[in-house]
């Protein structure tokens, strides 16, 4: 009896250790960014690429609007209603007082400075694809934007899903920073993959997600409904985006689609960063999304 | 026997043909909306063909296609977006209901737009620089609908 009470205490011991180092948090070396000299004015184009402002700033603004990212927009999921925070240069309202890691830990690992996990709404699942040069280089840009006082909003997320804890399980799930879309690519198809997989976080919306919320990497990109709320979001593989490559730079720059319907929903936010990236990069992630293996 | 079935089958295609004009609220109105939309589209597609350098520029089509445009925008069509007729009352609608909603801003995205076409009237004509510079705000006028009050679609 005593062996079989000592055998089971044992196992617990073994399980909240396997628990723990499933679940903590996980931030990057203290000298990952060793050596890396910040570029605000690349941070730019890192800042269009990784849409910050469709998120963070009002979905109304426009011009240097567009550039306040007091947060504030709601975003309905299954798992409760997530509002985005604060990012702007206030260092108590926003994040004016981070470090260039406390920014490279929130995008590539989800971790927050006090070691909290963030919830996957923030894309980190894909942010974590991001080199460490373009987060230093976002750092030093959004450094140069105005602060705003207005207080982030407590997220509304009900039990269980509050338990920031059990994010670790959904980071040991789905956290995966290797490429969806592999083989042979060329390098303006390689660039296209950085930005869509990557910075532009296009699988966020567009590939299906299971019930725990981890994305299909098995159909990526292959729409579906919007998860809690009304619409599809489109199959943007090939099997039903028969768009010519111009056709999907033009979108990406005006939001026109071929037939001269106009983005709508959240994608007309995107068409917004999109706009601003050189024109290389919209035919580069036009190239990239001819190689995504088509999907029903 | 065959004939029973026969009353049988067309009995249930009579209900369900009941059941999909009940279950299809607004079904004229959301027809005759996306119709407007698709005819605003045809036009702006004439001009944006030019504007993208994919049709060569044409003073009198692209005159005429901005004149169609204003006229599309301009007709009352108020009675084909009565309140309720939104994508929860029948999915083949893509309207939210937020643009019922007070304070939605609908009127003043309008006359943003009622404005953009006026503006491409004007200039359609006039060249193809005219014409390329009206394009932009006529898409920001589209888009600026589309993102507040219409479901993912595209």
């Amino acid at each position: 009896m005593r062996k079989l009470l000592t055998f089971l205490l044992l196992l617990a011991v073994i399980g909240l250790g396997v628990f723990w180092i499933v679940t903590r948090p996980k931030p990057l070396a203290p000298d990952a960014l060793a050596g890396l000299v910040p570029d605000p004015v690349h941070g730019e184009q890192v800042f269009w690429a990784g849409g910050c402002a469709a998120c963070h700033a009002d979905a109304e603004a426009k011009g240097d609007a567009k550039l306040i990212l007091a947060g504030g927009q709601r975003f309905v999921s299954p798992f409760g209603t997530f509002i985005a925070p604060n990012i702007s240069n206030d260092p108590v309202a926003g994040i004016g007082d981070w470090s260039d890691l406390d920014l490279a830990n929130a995008m590539v690992r989800g971790v927050s400075p006090e070691g909290a996990h963030y919830y996957p709404v923030f894309p980190y699942a894909s942010y974590a694809r991001a080199t460490l040069q373009d987060v230093v280089d976002l750092r030093a840009y959004l450094a140069t934007l105005p602060a705003d006082p207005t207080p982030s909003a407590p997220q509304e997320v009900g039990f269980p899903f509050n338990i920031r804890l059990s994010l670790g399980a959904w980071k040991f799930l789905y956290l995966d920073d290797r490429w969806v879309v592999t083989g042979d690519l060329s390098p303006a198809e390689e660039r296209g993959r950085y930005l869509a997989e990557a910075l532009g976080h296009c699988g966020e919306c567009h590939t299906p997600r299971d019930a725990l919320g981890g994305m299909e990497r098995g159909r990526w990109l292959a729409g579906g409904p919007v998860p809690a709320g009304k619409g599809n979001f489109p199959n943007i593989t090939p099997a039903k985006l028969d768009w010519s490559e111009a056709d999907i730079v033009e979108y990406l720059t005006s939001g026109f689609t071929p037939d001269f319907d106009s983005a709508g929903g959240h994608m007309a936010l995107v068409v917004e960063n999109t706009t601003h990236l050189p024109a290389e990069d919209r035919a580069a992630i036009a190239a990239y999304l001819k190689k995504v293996p088509p999907a029903e | 026997m065959k004939t029973f079935f026969a009353g049988l089958t067309i009995a249930s295609l009579a209900v369900a043909g009941v059941a999909t004009a009940q279950d299809a609220p607004f079904a004229r109105e959301i027809k005759a909306r996306q119709g407007i939309m698709v005819y605003r589209a045809m036009q702006l597609g004439v001009l944006g063909g030019m504007a993208k350098g994919e049709v060569e520029y044409n003073a009198e089509a692209a005159q005429k296609a901005a004149d169609n445009l204003v006229t599309a925008v301009s007709i009352d069509a108020s009675m084909l977006w009565p309140k309720g007729s939104d994508n929860s009352a029948n999915p083949a609608s893509t309207a939210l209901a937020a643009m019922w909603e007070d304070g939605s801003g609908i009127g003043d995205k309008a006359k943003a737009l009622n404005d953009a076409a006026a503006a491409m009237q004007a200039a359609a004509g006039t060249g193809l620089d005219g014409l390329k510079t009206a394009m932009g705000p006529v898409g920001e006028a589209c888009g600026a609908c589309h993102k507040a009050f219409r479901v993912p679609t595209n």
